[in-house]
């Protein structure tokens, strides 16, 4: 009894090897090949849009030029017909060797229940695209995420400084490829630097500029505050 | 589409103005001329340790006299590069990793990560399946909307509250530690299905929790939503219009008190919410005081759809019959060679899928939560990104806050939901 397979699964399976795409058209055929943004953006804009492709089951893929990408994307946003008012989500993707890196935007249309993701490819050499920031307020950490990350300027940021790594982070952009997991640096250099490391760094420029004179202890004399060193800012508070 | 208006149940105290001070000028006049102060600005740091925060989150802020004039926000402190680590896994390995993020709701996390892969992969779940995590992720709404509601009250000095919560959210506890082991770090999902079946009792112990839950939540209700200095903390506080809050990234709860009855598992259903019978609750004034009726509601409604689940849960097994994808159980590995093979296969090489990516949201305690997976077909993923929604949260709070006072501030960053540990990630 032990020595008789299965009737028809187990066995067969394991001679068939892994999944691969061409096993597996039937439950991740696309459902619908066409896409009302992506027919009106190639109407509109022609060869700014470069590909379009559907990916798990339903969701449109949209490859655009990454120079035009706040043109088209401020259309998506404000045409009626598309009318794209939610960026959920904008991040990248490196894929290693060599190849360029994507700038992925999720983008949702409240009114008309729609899901469009449009992608800008870019090149290593050039990693700079235009900020969306102006168009969805969203974009401002997200983009700034993106920037950290992966090394990728955003031209017209009003504020594009690292986010989740410190300020003064030397090791490069961890979520590239060629980032190894640990990070660049020996744990001994990773250490003594942090050791080492100037308050005044926990500050950006613009709070450096805010805070005005470190706190006194000594209660102020009559006539007037007394001049302060304020080259010993660091020990003060806020500064 | 079913929606429902939350009210003010009570509105404005006309003597208390924002923040709790007294609306009207000082009881009898004072002809003493104010004393000429300083008037300089100062620079103070809130976190990244304190109480207050939520977490280790910095906010350093300019200060005139009481009212916060500039707020910025650092993060990071947390920062454990998640996903970094996740392109070094394996599908299921990544798991453990996604209830890290949010211990505040972790099995949402744990879901909505493996739906995301089954989507990318093509696997359908099994009924039970689909059933059961709606249960979990409904549960840890609640869950999480009591931590929310407990640590929220006492940032504006009402105690009580937080030791009702504390007392239900144990039972959650209870629950989880019952199904997976653990309390906080779950990973209970797998791709293709659950870690296990669910345990004999647990159905009981979720109905006990259900029975007596609503009277908890009364009594909390009592105790504040009428509470006038509740009132006075939270209402016209924080406002952001509906517009400006779509434009700023807002999910969740804190759109919906804007007045935008956008909740994804109406707008975008998924594992069959559309034939669930609840209501989407929205708020009319996009304050604090909304954002605190709308989770309230919510965790009304959460009990509706747990009655309805839990009633609809099938038989039948909980995995996807895939070899593939589901390893074999143990007595079929020690007994059966093709078992075994498969259970070789899958511990060695991993679940093989198209390449692809997608992209999979699910509506969290906090907001959209979305899963970005990108395949080259391999074991593991190339690109493993989590849309987290309380990141986007907090970046709107300068404009919140700025103009109010500092103890509204705290109550404004108490009522936006944050859990730091997914907002550095």
């Amino acid at each position: 009894m032990a020595d008789q397979p299965k009737a028809g699964s187990a066995l067969d399976a394991v001679q068939a090897g892994p999944a691969t795409e061409a096993a597996l058209p039937a439950r991740l055929a696309p459902t619908d090949l066409h896409n009302p943004s992506v027919d009106a953006l190639r109407a509109r804009f022609g060869a700014a849009v470069l590909h379009h492709e559907v990916t798990a089951g339903d969701q449109h893929v949209v490859y655009l030029e990454a120079g035009r990408n706040v043109e088209i994307l401020r259309w998506l946003k404000e045409d009626p017909t598309q009318h794209y008012d939610f960026l959920a989500d904008v991040t990248a993707v490196d894929f290693g060797g060599g190849r360029p890196l994507q700038v992925v935007y999720q983008l949702w249309s409240m009114p008309h229940r729609r899901a469009l993701r449009v992608k800008c490819e870019l090149p290593l050499t050039a990693l700079t695209i235009d900020s969306v920031q102006p168009l969805w307020k969203t974009a401002d950490w997200l983009e700034r995420e993106v920037y950290d990350l992966f090394g990728i300027e955003f031209a017209g940021h009003p504020d594009l400084r690292r986010i989740l790594m410190p300020e003064n982070y030397a090791e490069g952009h961890p979520l590239r490829k060629d980032f190894p997991l640990r990070g660049r640096f020996t744990r001994a250099e990773q250490t003594r630097r942090a050791l080492s490391q100037d308050p005044n760094d926990q500050y950006i420029p613009a709070e450096l500029a805010m805070g005005r004179e470190p706190q006194q202890a000594t209660p102020m004399p009559a006539g007037g505050p007394i001049p302060t060193d304020r080259s010993g800012g660091a020990t003060g508070a806020g500064r | 589409m079913a929606q429902k208006t939350v009210e003010y149940a009570v509105s404005r105290n006309p003597e208390m103005g924002t923040g709790g001070l007294p609306a009207h000028g000082p009881l009898f006049p004072v002809d003493i001329a104010e004393p000429q102060m300083s008037s300089e600005n100062m620079l103070i740091n809130i976190g990244p340790q304190h109480p207050a925060t939520h977490g280790v989150l910095r906010l350093v802020c300019e200060l005139d006299g009481e009212t916060v004039l500039k707020v910025i926000p650092h993060i990071g402190y947390l920062h454990s590069s998640f996903e970094k680590l996740g392109e070094y896994r394996t599908w299921n390995q990544v798991v453990p990793l996604t209830d890290r993020m949010d211990y505040l709701a972790p099995l949402i996390y744990n879901c909505a990560y493996v739906m995301s892969v089954e989507k990318l992969l093509g696997i359908q779940v099994t009924e039970r399946c689909k059933v059961f995590r709606v249960i979990l992720m409904e549960m840890e709404r609640i869950f999480s909307h009591l931590l929310w509601l407990g640590t929220t009250a006492i940032d504006v000095g009402a105690f009580t509250p937080f030791l009702y919560a504390f007392q239900e959210r144990e039972r959650i506890y209870k629950l989880h530690e019952k199904y997976t082991g653990a309390r906080i770090t779950t990973s209970s999902t797998r791709v293709g299905g659950m870690m296990a079946d669910i345990p004999a009792g647990w159905i009981d112990q979720l109905k006990d929790f259900l029975k007596s839950f609503p009277r908890t939540l009364d009594e909390i209700d009592a105790l504040l939503t009428t509470n006038g200095i509740h009132l006075g903390r939270t209402q016209n506080v924080g406002v952001i219009s509906g517009e400006d809050a779509i434009n700023c990234g807002f999910t969740g709860p804190n759109l919906r008190a804007s007045g935008v009855p956008y909740d994804l598992r109406k707008d975008k259903p998924y594992y069959d919410y559309e034939t669930y019978d609840f209501e989407v609750p929205i708020g009319q004034h996009g304050d604090c005081y909304d954002r605190y009726l709308v989770r309230m509601d919510e965790m009304r409604q959460s009990m509706k759809i747990l009655h309805q689940a839990i009633g609809r849960l099938p038989g039948g097994p909980m995995d996807v019959q895939d070899p593939h994808v589901t390893l074999p159980t143990k007595t079929d590995c020690m007994s059966d060679m093709e078992s075994m093979i498969h259970h070789f296969k899958l511990i060695m090489e991993g679940i093989k899928g198209p390449a692809g990516d997608c992209y999979f949201a699910v509506e969290g305690s906090k907001g959209e939560l979305g899963m970005y997976v990108v395949s080259d077909g391999g074991p593991k993923p190339v690109r493993w990104r989590i849309r987290p929604p309380s990141f986007v949260n907090l970046s709107v709070i300068p404009r919140l806050a700025e103009g109010h006072l500092v103890s509204d501030l705290i109550m404004i960053n108490a009522s936006l939901d944050i859990v730091l540990g997914e907002i550095d990630r």
